[in-house]
């Protein structure tokens, strides 16, 4: 609870900042405050304890799923300060939605009710809404709040249609309560559509195909800081919430969506790998990468029943870290050479052997090589899904992660085989704190993963 | 404890060679791997007196899923491990004579190369196998990648890359394969896994989905078409370590993973790949007839070589095991001699097409006797290597069945046919303007070949020693698959 509500203070603190003309200090503060609250959220680890009518409910998986959200958000603060230079403005207004943005998150992974789920994704998604459009003279960049923010609107609606429908059959918004219901009473026909609506919000949320339609053109639009807090912060909370409710209140309905929670997945792994093949532009196809990997995290919901909160921990943990590295490494080469497209990664590793040795691993790691993180991700998703029986799926998404060493390896090939014209290449310090550690965690994370996997 | 450091040798040196900068860092990628030979020689006494009597290491390593950091070396391992730490210090030293660009990278990548194929060796956890099998991969990818000689350079990417997403591939269905035998064997050791109960038709799928990861490492016939192109592209140094020692993995990881674990379908299919690898045998001798460019050539050979060696493992017989560890072993020696054969012409010439060279014998008289002795090993001359190797395998063969053997014998006139008449075309005959100023052997390049012709003959004309070093581990591999 206590997390939620200092996140909610650090973002309110970002903007008096700017009333009283502090703007130099805030991101120092914002940074410090960060990692305070990352201190005080794991200090409830294994508290077990309802707030305000078991509105917001912490346990072990919401802190745990905070702590990760925390640390993401904290990365791409450090990030912002760079990003943002040409604007020094509007930092604090930036930095503010970022922190909301993190607000949103926690309260989508701790709620206990689902009146604070909405709220959570209500806050999250505004937030992301305007930093989608943040460049305000770019036409892609409105373009992309445009579009999220109608199709966004249009999920909330659907989200929100779902709640109700719930609400009139079992009375209550309360998670624990709809669970007690369903146990008691067999539900009505209702029941199965409101959970429909709200899986379809959700699914939209997590960009999960056939709902992923707005990812690529929003992602590609967006300001790269802003993606990367969509393809990370923002996904991350989306699936945590999801495995959430649906474990905890829908359990009595995946019966009925079993087949249609594999063919999403089925369909989001192949789309999202062969979209990625045909990109011309990293981040493009770090988009379409990030849809793939949502269909990687659906094989550990789809298999819900034998307790996957550890796989879905470790895999979002792993593809955070990686994605984080990745869409850091892309501004700095965006800075340099002035574009996003494959081709400006060329010679990288002449000029800039460590920062192409660390992108390599990030590649190698969501491709699932081992000793990487990425691969251990993939190991406990596949395996918890064979052991519920979805043998076929796996096989799929084995063939889906051969194909995505296609493109993981584009850029290796660019950056290592092709030429291009001398450069003068500088990294920010910050950038490559924030690349550095992203790393270390991806091989740390590896070569030990008990420590992670176990943690639930 | 002995095991951890000797896997661990190559690692840090690696680090080691990387801080050592563009100069020493061949001199200590050299004393690396040479420390860890020397390690590796001083473990041989418990396989001398015939005894299955592994040395073992077990950490627990990571507690969900049973996953142990646990290492054997027995008879088998021992000897690919030696095969390893002898080929990659003489490989390493046959890049001396050249300039290498970015030399160390070059290097350590070399370094991290042995890591993971001692690994892949050593490990006694299926787990752990996988993750060194992966992590063989990724610094072969990127010496072939990058160290190529090529000029075509999009060539050489496409090669390569069809390489590494072909060997990925085959090997992600392995893992898909443990996964299933780890929810049924509850750990992925080989004291679990050996023991496992599977119906039929689950010992049919875990089959294929191993068969077909260590069919495309070796290659078996018909997943074997990322490897000439594979082999001619990357730089000498690589093409000696994918030949020389990584294909081994294939086949050590069907005597070591395959056959004692999923006994019932190993006799299913058996048929089908025997006669895959007799096809291997008979297309890649085919194709080497038909070759012109040198370094093809020995792929196809090659090819057609380790084809028969997986006939040979598959007849489950002892003559036929026996005859694919000894020619795992001696093929090791030979075709890292023949490869750099082609890299010393190749240096010299700036060609390997057959048809441009000539002569080369009246230039170059020490080079023309070792290469011959190497080519007389590599077609299996009598007091050779190979010899043994081929024989025992065909025998083992013959067991089976008549007439495979009787055609997978015409390897023995094939391989006479085009490895002499390359011979013939490379270094007999009149001289031309390519190869009238080949200069002779120097001193270094003598002393790789010395060291390799020393251990074709010592296997050729004393095979009894390591053969009995590595019966007890292969008899045990053969009980189980016989159960």
């Amino acid at each position: 609870m206590k997390t939620i509500v200092y996140t909610s203070t650090l973002g309110l603190v970002c903007m008096l900042a700017e009333m009283f003309n502090l703007r130099r200090f805030i991101l120092p503060v914002a940074v410090l405050g960060l990692c305070v609250i990352f201190g005080l959220n794991a200090m409830s680890w294994g508290v077990n304890a309802g707030f305000y009518h078991n509105m917001v409910m912490i346990d072990n998986y919401s802190v745990a799923f905070s702590g990760l959200l925390i640390l993401l958000s904290l990365f791409i603060v450090i990030l912002s300060g760079n990003f943002y230079k040409n604007e020094e403005s509007k930092i604090s207004d930036y930095l503010a939605l970022i922190i909301f943005t993190l607000c949103g998150a926690l309260a989508m992974v701790s709620f206990g009710n689902m009146a604070m789920f909405f709220l959570g994704i209500e806050v999250l998604s505004i937030s992301l809404y305007i930093l989608a459009g943040s460049k305000r003279k770019d036409v892609r960049s409105n373009e992309a709040a445009m579009k999220y923010f109608l199709m966004g609107s249009f999920a909330s609606g659907i989200l929100l249609f779902g709640i109700a429908l719930i609400y009139g059959e079992t009375g209550s918004f309360d998670i624990a309560r709809i669970s007690e219901y369903t146990e008691i009473t067999a539900p009505s026909p209702l029941y199965y559509i409101g959970v429909g609506m709200i899986l379809i919000a959700v699914l939209f949320k997590a960009s999960v195909a056939p709902f992923h339609f707005w990812a690529p053109d929003v992602y590609e639009g967006s300001p790269t800081l802003t993606t990367a807090t969509m393809a990370t912060v923002a996904k991350i909370a989306a699936f945590a919430g999801f495995y959430r409710l649906f474990s905890a209140s829908f359990v009595p309905a995946l019966p009925a969506y079993a087949w249609v929670l594999s063919a999403v997945t089925a369909l989001t792994l192949i789309i999202g790998n062969f979209s990625a093949l045909n990109q011309d532009s990293f981040k493009r196809m770090l988009a379409f990468s990030g849809i793939s990997h949502a269909g990687y995290l659906m094989l550990g919901i789809i298999s819900l029943y034998g307790k996957t909160e550890n796989a879905i921990f470790y895999y979002s943990l792993a593809y955070g870290v990686s994605s984080i590295a990745a869409f850091a490494i892309a501004i700095v080469v965006a800075a340099n050479v002035g574009s996003e497209k494959f081709e400006a990664f060329n010679g990288l590793g002449k000029r800039k052997p460590l920062l192409s040795v660390t992108l390599t691993i990030a590649m190698l790691s969501m491709a699932g090589i081992p000793p990487f993180a990425g691969f251990f991700a993939k190991y406990y998703i596949f395996s918890e899904a064979v052991k519920n029986g979805h043998l076929a799926l796996v096989v799929l998404a084995v063939i889906a992660s051969i194909v995505s060493v296609y493109y993981y390896f584009k850029v290796i090939v660019a950056m290592y085989t092709k030429e291009s014209a001398e450069v003068l290449f500088t990294v920010k310090p910050a950038y490559a704190f924030v690349i550095a550690v992203c790393v270390l965690i991806t091989v740390f994370a590896g070569i030990f993963p008990s420590v992670i996997a176990n943690l639930l | 404890m002995i095991l951890v450091a000797l896997l661990f040798i190559p690692l840090l040196f690696s680090l080691l060679t990387y801080l050592s900068g563009e100069r020493y860092s061949k001199l200590v990628a050299l004393a690396g791997s040479i420390a860890a030979f020397l390690l590796c020689l001083s473990l041989k006494q418990p396989f001398m007196n015939g005894a299955l009597s592994p040395i073992v290491y077990v950490h627990n390593w990571i507690s969900n899923p049973a996953i142990k950091f646990s290492l054997s070396l027995d008879g088998l391992s021992f000897m690919l491990v030696a095969l390893t730490t002898f080929l990659v210090p003489l490989i390493i030293f046959t890049t001396f004579n050249k300039a290498v660009e970015n030399a160390r990278a070059f290097y350590t990548l070399i370094l991290l190369m042995e890591f993971g194929l001692l690994g892949v060796f050593l490990a006694n956890d299926g787990f752990l196998f996988y993750i060194f099998w992966e992590l063989a991969l990724i610094p072969i990818f990127f010496i072939a990648l990058l160290w190529g000689e090529n000029k075509d350079k999009e060539f050489r990417n496409r090669a390569i890359f069809k390489f590494f997403v072909y060997t990925l591939a085959g090997s992600l269905f392995m893992l898909i394969g443990f996964i299933y035998l780890y929810q049924h064997a509850g750990g992925f050791g080989t004291s679990q896994l050996y023991g496992i109960n599977l119906t039929g038709r689950e010992q049919s799928f875990i089959f294929w989905a191993f068969f077909v990861a260590f069919a495309i490492k070796v290659p078996i016939f018909p997943f074997h078409t990322w490897q000439p192109d594979t082999y001619k592209e990357a730089p000498s140094a690589g093409t000696m370590l994918l030949a020389g020692i990584m294909l081994k993995m294939g086949l050590y990881g069907l005597l070591r993973w395959l056959l004692p674990v999923v006994p019932q379908a190993v006799m299913l299919w058996t048929p089908l790949v025997i006669v895959l690898g007799v096809i291997g045998v008979i297309y890649g001798s085919i194709i080497a007839i038909k070759q012109d460019d040198l370094k093809k050539l020995l792929a196809y050979s090659s090819f057609a070589h380790v084809g028969l060696i997986s006939a040979g493992i598959f007849t489950l017989t002892r003559e036929g095991f026996q005859g694919a560890a000894v020619q795992m072993f001696a093929h090791g020696f030979n075709v890292v001699g023949l490869f750099f054969a082609a890299e010393i012409i190749w240096q010299r010439t700036g060609t390997l097409s057959i048809s441009q060279l000539g002569g080369i014998r009246n230039v170059a008289p020490k080079f023309a006797t070792v290469f011959m002795l190497v080519v007389l090993a590599s077609v299996a001359l009598p007091g050779t290597n190979a010899f043994i190797g081929e024989f025992l395998l065909l025998f083992g063969v013959y067991e089976y069945n008549t007439w495979l053997a009787v055609v997978a014998g015409l390897t023995i006139i094939f391989g006479a046919v085009y490895m002499l008449r390359m011979y013939q075309h490379v270094m007999l005959g009149e001289t031309n303007t390519l190869t009238a100023t080949f200069e002779d052997l120097n001193w270094k390049e003598l002393l790789v070949f010395v060291l390799i012709i020393v251990s074709i003959f010592w296997l050729g004309l004393a095979p009894k020693q390591f053969m009995a070093m590595m019966q007890p581990s292969l008899d045990n591999i053969l009980n189980y698959a016989l159960r």
